[in-house]
């Protein structure tokens, strides 16, 4: 019981996808135009990394770990496509909004950064539960940001007006420049809370960037933040054995 | 048939710009642009790669799954055409023209899950497009992306001599950059 609520804080607060951790900027910045679409996506992208974490931790001990880059893509595809056969049986208007960004959820870094980094190595109840901390804090990212572009780009939000009506929309925040200008000021104030808590001597390593974030496609091998580095793998592999080389030397020398 | 091939050009490269219209590609955008040399070298590899998949994508959607009647299954198919197909291009370069693979391979694994490669094949089916059509608008949209990703490049090489606010040195400037640049692109929509 401990683990589902620690791993549920994690996903929202403490290692929340959006606003800590940096991932999956391309449907954060194209979705967001309303409130509505924002928690749309968020909540597909909850249930398929829900689902596909569970997958995956059932199966971790059946994939190889050198296909197990394919086998996670497979997964996320098949449950990615479940899901867009759902919308567009059952919430049209979303399905119509969403429009390619469904598909897409296949190569969104948050999906197969928790498959990589949790899924594979943990039980499936903590993982079901990480995939549905980290879809709710990807949701609520998601929500924040789309209610912010629509209050500021049309005067409302969920639909509903708010603004007064001497209030004159700013329509350049519902169109693609006011993503990036929104995401600009994200990670500035990101910027802005991991400067002022390095001066205070705390540990802000989990903050990133705002380098998008997609591991797979980015050049900087030198990141520490690499969630999915082949180079570090091999690393890793090649460490592995040079200590069990070493031990055997040892207990040769031992034996000796 | 020139005329709409020629309107599919101009729309995919301009109008709807691919990463400051639709927000595909983002990431090597913000990721490999701080050099207008490695912007061009990704730019050209994004161009044989997206032309040669959306090929790819088209020729299989049109003679196997649409025959099978599986449609649905795009999804999974196309991530794993293009993730074997730039697997396959990097060993054939690699092999057979050893030049063309020191100036593009290092950015051929850059992008294999690139989501513009898939949100093209994507788009493709979508809007019913043929395959010399898709192979043309494939081939537009990545024109379109070495266009923004070359001109942002320059902009960060100039902008390195600047003093910007410490919160928004690194990743929020860049971002404020592509949105004015996003704007300058919203002018584009007048040409159709």
């Amino acid at each position: 019981m401990n683990s589902v609520k620690e791993r549920l804080v994690n996903g929202i607060i403490k290692e929340n996808p959006t606003f800590v951790l940096t991932l999956g900027m391309c449907p954060t910045l194209a979705v967001t135009t309303s409130a509505i679409n924002g928690l749309g996506m968020g909540l597909t992208t909850m249930v398929v990394l829900a689902l596909s974490n569970v997958f995956i931790s059932l199966l971790r001990n059946v994939i190889p770990d050198k296909v197990r880059i394919p086998a996670f893509i497979v997964i996320i595809a098949s449950f990615v496509t479940v899901a867009e056969l759902l919308l567009q049986g059952f919430l049209p208007f979303l399905y119509d909004a969403l429009g390619i960004y469904i598909p897409l959820i296949v190569v969104n870094c948050i999906i197969l950064g928790r498959a990589e980094a949790y899924a594979y190595k943990n039980p499936v109840i903590p993982s079901l539960f990480d995939g549905i901390g980290m879809g709710l804090g990807f949701s609520v990212a998601l929500t924040c940001i789309g209610a912010v572009r629509e209050l500021l780009g049309a005067g409302e939000i969920f639909g509903i007006h708010v603004m007064p009506d001497s209030y004159v929309p700013v329509s350049i925040f519902i169109m693609a420049p006011g993503a990036f200008f929104v995401l600009a000021l994200l990670t500035a104030i990101q910027n802005k809370v991991k400067i002022n808590g390095e001066r205070k001597g705390r540990d802000m390593s989990k903050i990133q960037s705002g380098c998008g974030s997609d591991c797979m496609s980015c050049a900087d091998a030198g990141c520490t933040h690499r969630l999915y580095d082949e180079k570090a793998a091999d690393k890793g592999h090649k460490a592995d054995t040079e200590d069990i080389v070493i031990e055997e030397i040892k207990e040769e020398e031992n034996h000796g | 048939m020139v005329k709409e091939l020629l309107v599919i050009l101009i729309a995919s490269s301009l109008v709807n710009n691919v990463v400051l219209s639709q927000f595909l590609g983002l990431c090597p955008f913000l990721g490999v642009s701080k050099k207008t040399n490695t912007a061009a070298g990704m730019g050209v590899a994004v161009i044989f790669v997206i032309t040669l998949a959306s090929a790819v994508a088209g020729v299989i959607y049109q003679y196997l799954l649409v025959p099978l009647d599986i449609t649905y299954l795009q999804t999974i198919v196309f991530i794993l055409v293009i993730a074997a197909l730039v697997q396959f291009v990097e060993m054939f370069l690699k092999k057979f023209i050893p030049s063309l693979y020191q100036a593009l391979g290092v950015y051929l694994p850059l992008i294999t899950t690139n989501c513009a490669v898939l949100g093209v094949a994507l788009t493709n089916v979508q809007k019913n497009y043929g395959i010399l059509t898709g192979i043309v608008n494939g081939f537009a949209t990545a024109v379109g992306f070495t266009i923004s990703i070359v001109i942002l490049a320059g902009i960060r090489e100039k902008m390195a001599y600047n003093d910007i606010p410490e919160s928004f040195r690194g990743m929020p400037i860049v971002l404020v950059t592509a949105g004015l640049m996003a704007i300058a692109f919203c002018g584009f929509s007048g040409l159709l």
